[in-house]
């Protein structure tokens, strides 16, 4: 198991490689440093001088890859592609335009971010899992076709109407919490209710209905009918049984987002103005501050790596059947 | 000429889309296993009123294709034929009203006057009221009339509607019967009430069914906006039933031009990696293992913001603003492809892998057959039922990204009319007070009518192709006939 771990936490190495270079063509091949910085200071009417001293500012005055004029080591490491690539390998990610640390703020932004995904994440897991459950307990009458007509017309809203919609009703009309804000500690409850619910009401319809076929399938398997044959009741068979059974599809799509919970949710945050990850992206999307997307991408795949290695382990928890060599 | 046409890149592949889908159509009717698995496309009731409106809605995207430069009136004194700055389409051409006649800013669904009060002056004193629209309800002399116009227009309307529903219903009924070779009153008898046999009937019914909603619909809406703005009008003044229709079009770009870019992609990448194996193996695989591992929304951002530098910094590259939102469209479009084929990528490749050592393929290879000839004739055409589920379940899914998309700012270029920039600008438009609720109203419902029919034709496409899921729909046939 440990080899196993440290084996695959190795092949992740070339993968963010990957990821680093893909960045970094896209960032500095791509658009030169200059184009940036055209764009930055406007497009037009920018005196060559100007772009030198933007460029100078944050360090984008080197060369791509290769340093000739530099001594010994420097030679590979005096260039914008050590500087602002490989540290991040390091968690070293500079700084943003507006001069501030980017990994202080990330430290700063994970709190919030965590406060609203995780609660989301239980809660949404727990509810459309029940409900999926439910509609299986039903299959075949009419609320199971309702159930599933409902998911279809839930799934085919876009995300924004939840969002617009559920705090236009609760917190305009209804006035029951405010309409968007944060503060830390405890008081954060006020804020975070609202966007926690409309998230989980959000992702019913095309989890539910996922998980529905996953049950649906497992339900015609041979154990089922021994279990009811057991004269076991139909509840106690879908959730000791079944429920079991389709864990190892259900974790397949539900451990890889546990870490990625802690980048928050772009639309959430930046709509209920709660300073995460997710805000902070949109922020420097909406500003083009390449040094902060740049260090999020990085950020991101880290975690996506990190959560296919957990999904891998939590096979072995719930079907003793995996073995990891 | 009284027009110059303009081809506009993404019309261009739009319509060859659109030629692509007829020889796909065709080639699927000359294969018995197609047509079949499109029969029990047809057999579903949802599958064949989805159908309808979204053959509405790519009527409606492919008007807004057709696009063209105006001549302008030639000056006095000069021969030279000039053509407007401005890029328009048929859809333009066809809602002139809509597009032209322009308020001075918010006016609500149907009304006679403004939404916000202004200072006028009236018999030479200075009031403040709510000013007459200068379009909406122009032709009422007296506003008590208002009412009782509406009335009677939804009336004429509808019943307009109804009309072109029976034209429409007596043109296919006729069709169909020439081509099941039946008398026309027995033709009609079988779309109604369909026999009970071995074989289940198309969906006629829910076609028309739906067709009938639709042209009710749409014959009040039409006689509305004949002198209202029947979903009110947006800050500018612009008439919101036009910005959502212009919408349509940019939804569906977005949904289907990606695939141009994941279609070869996945297929050749998948069937390489499936049938080489080897080092072309590990080196796709490697290549859609980097891919995904950097999160969708985070990619296209960084991607879109590089794109956003070249068009910033080549002004020169594009003549009108229309070019320029054109191009920004396919990059979105290339963009959201290349961070999108890998999921369909993998699939092909597991499939691939079975296949490849299934007997046929190893005689083919025994005979000498060359690789590239094994994929391409034997393996392929067995990967088809895969690839098209995923098209058409991807579609609704790109449509919903690109409202959020633009909303974050990294989608189409924001001249550009799409449901994400409606809704951006509502946001601001719902802390007013009171609410400006109808462009969003507009947008929600559109979209809803757009994904939700584009899902359940997905779900239709799947329930056929998917052998797993025959398997399925069967059982559950025999188990409703016991």
């Amino acid at each position: 198991m440990i080899a196993y771990i440290i084996r695959r936490l190795l092949y992740a190495i070339p993968i963010l490689i990957g990821v680093n270079l893909i960045t970094f063509v896209l960032f500095f091949v791509v658009n030169s440093p200059d184009d940036m910085a055209r764009m930055q200071l406007g497009a037009k009417r920018v005196t060559p001088e100007a772009i030198e001293k933007w460029k100078a500012e944050r360090g984008y005055d080197r060369p791509l890859v290769w340093n000739a004029n530099a001594a010994g080591l420097a030679k590979a490491t005096d260039t914008i592609l050590f500087d602002k690539s490989m540290r991040m390998f390091v968690f070293d990610f500079g700084r943003a335009d507006d001069g501030r640390d980017i990994a202080l703020e990330i430290g700063n932004r994970m709190g919030p971010s965590l406060a609203i995904a995780i609660p989301t994440f239980l809660l949404g897991l727990f509810v459309t899992v029940s409900f999926a459950l439910l509609l299986v307990f039903f299959r075949n009458t009419a609320l199971d076709v309702g159930g599933v007509v409902l998911c279809v017309a839930a799934m085919s809203i876009s995300g924004l109407f939840y969002i617009i919609g559920g705090q236009y009703l609760v917190s305009k009309v209804w006035n029951l919490v405010p309409i968007s804000g944060y503060a830390p500690g405890l008081d954060a409850g006020r804020f975070l209710i609202l966007p926690v619910l409309i998230s989980v009401v959000g992702g019913i319809g095309s989890s539910a209905r996922w998980y529905r076929t996953l049950f649906l399938e497992e339900i015609n398997k041979d154990y089922v009918r021994t279990a009811r044959a057991k004269g076991l009741s139909e509840l106690r068979v879908l959730f000791r049984h079944v429920l079991k059974n389709a864990m190892i599809p259900i974790l397949t799509g539900v451990v890889v987002v546990i870490p990625l919970l802690f980048m928050g949710s772009l639309l959430l945050e930046s709509f209920f103005g709660i300073p995460g990850l997710g805000s902070y992206t949109i922020d420097a999307i909406n500003s083009q501050d390449f040094a902060v997307v740049r260090s999020m991408v990085f950020i991101g795949s880290v975690l996506y790596i990190v959560g296919l290695l957990l999904t891998d382990i939590s096979y072995t928890l719930v079907d003793p059947r995996v073995r990891l060599k | 000429m009284i027009f110059k046409p303009v081809l506009l890149w993404s019309d261009l592949l739009l319509w060859s889309l659109v030629a692509g889908a007829v020889v796909l159509a065709l080639y699927c009717r000359s294969q018995d296993y197609l047509r079949r698995a499109w029969r029990r496309v047809g057999e579903s009731s949802a599958a064949m009123a989805s159908v309808t409106v979204l053959a509405v809605f790519v009527a409606v995207g492919l008007l807004d294709s057709l696009h063209y430069q105006p001549r302008l009136p030639a000056k006095e004194g000069s021969s030279e034929i000039q053509y407007a700055p401005e890029v328009l389409s048929a859809l333009d051409a066809l809602f002139a009203d809509l597009r032209l006649n322009n308020e001075k800013t918010y006016s609500a669904p149907l009304a006679t006057h403004g939404f916000a009060k202004e200072t006028m002056e009236r018999d030479g004193v200075q009031t403040r009221d709510y000013p007459r629209l200068v379009f909406g309800g122009a032709h009422l002399d007296e506003l008590s009339q208002h009412d009782a116009d509406l009335r009677s227009r939804a009336l004429s309307g509808a019943l307009k509607g109804a009309l072109l529903w029976a034209a429409f219903t007596g043109v296919v009924v006729g069709l169909l019967a020439l081509a099941q070779r039946r008398s026309y009153a027995d033709t009609c008898r079988a779309v109604w009430r369909p026999r009970r046999s071995a074989e289940r009937p198309i969906a006629w019914r829910a076609v028309f069914v739906t067709a009938a909603v639709l042209c009710v619909l749409g014959g009040v809406i039409a006689a509305w906006a004949d002198g209202y703005h029947v979903f009110g009008t947006d800050k500018v003044g612009q008439d919101v039933l036009y910005l959502s229709l212009k919408s349509v079009r940019t939804a569906l770009l977005i949904g289907t031009l990606t695939t141009l870019v994941t279609l070869p992609l996945a297929i050749a990448l998948g069937l390489i990696a499936g049938f080489r194996g080897g080092w072309w193996d590990d080196a796709i695989q490697y290549l859609y293992t980097v891919l995904n591992s950097i999160p969708g929304v985070l990619l296209i951002a960084a991607m879109v913001l590089m794109m956003q530098v070249i068009i910033d910094t080549h002004p020169e590259w594009f003549e009108t603003a229309a070019e320029r939102a054109d191009a920004r469209l396919l990059a979105l479009c290339f963009i959201l492809g290349l961070t999108s084929w890998t999921g369909l990528c993998r699939l092909l490749r597991a499939e691939t892998l079975k296949l490849r050592e299934l007997d046929y393929v190893q005689a083919a290879r025994a005979f000498g057959v060359s690789d590239a000839r094994i994929m391409a004739r034997h393996v392929l055409p067995n990967l088809m039922h895969i690839v098209l589920i995923a098209l058409v379940m991807d579609f609704s899914g790109l449509v919903l990204s690109e409202a959020v998309l633009s909303y974050i700012g990294i989608g189409v270029d924001s001249s550009m009319n799409s449901f994400g920039t409606m809704i951006n600008a509502a946001r601001l438009e719902l802390s007013r007070e009171p609410v400006v609720w109808w462009s969003l109203a507009a947008a929600f419902v559109l979209m809803l009518a757009l994904v939700l029919a584009a899902n359940l034709f997905a779900d239709a496409v799947r329930d056929a192709f998917d052998p797993r899921f025959q398997w399925r729909a069967r059982r559950t046939l025999r188990r409703a006939a016991a």
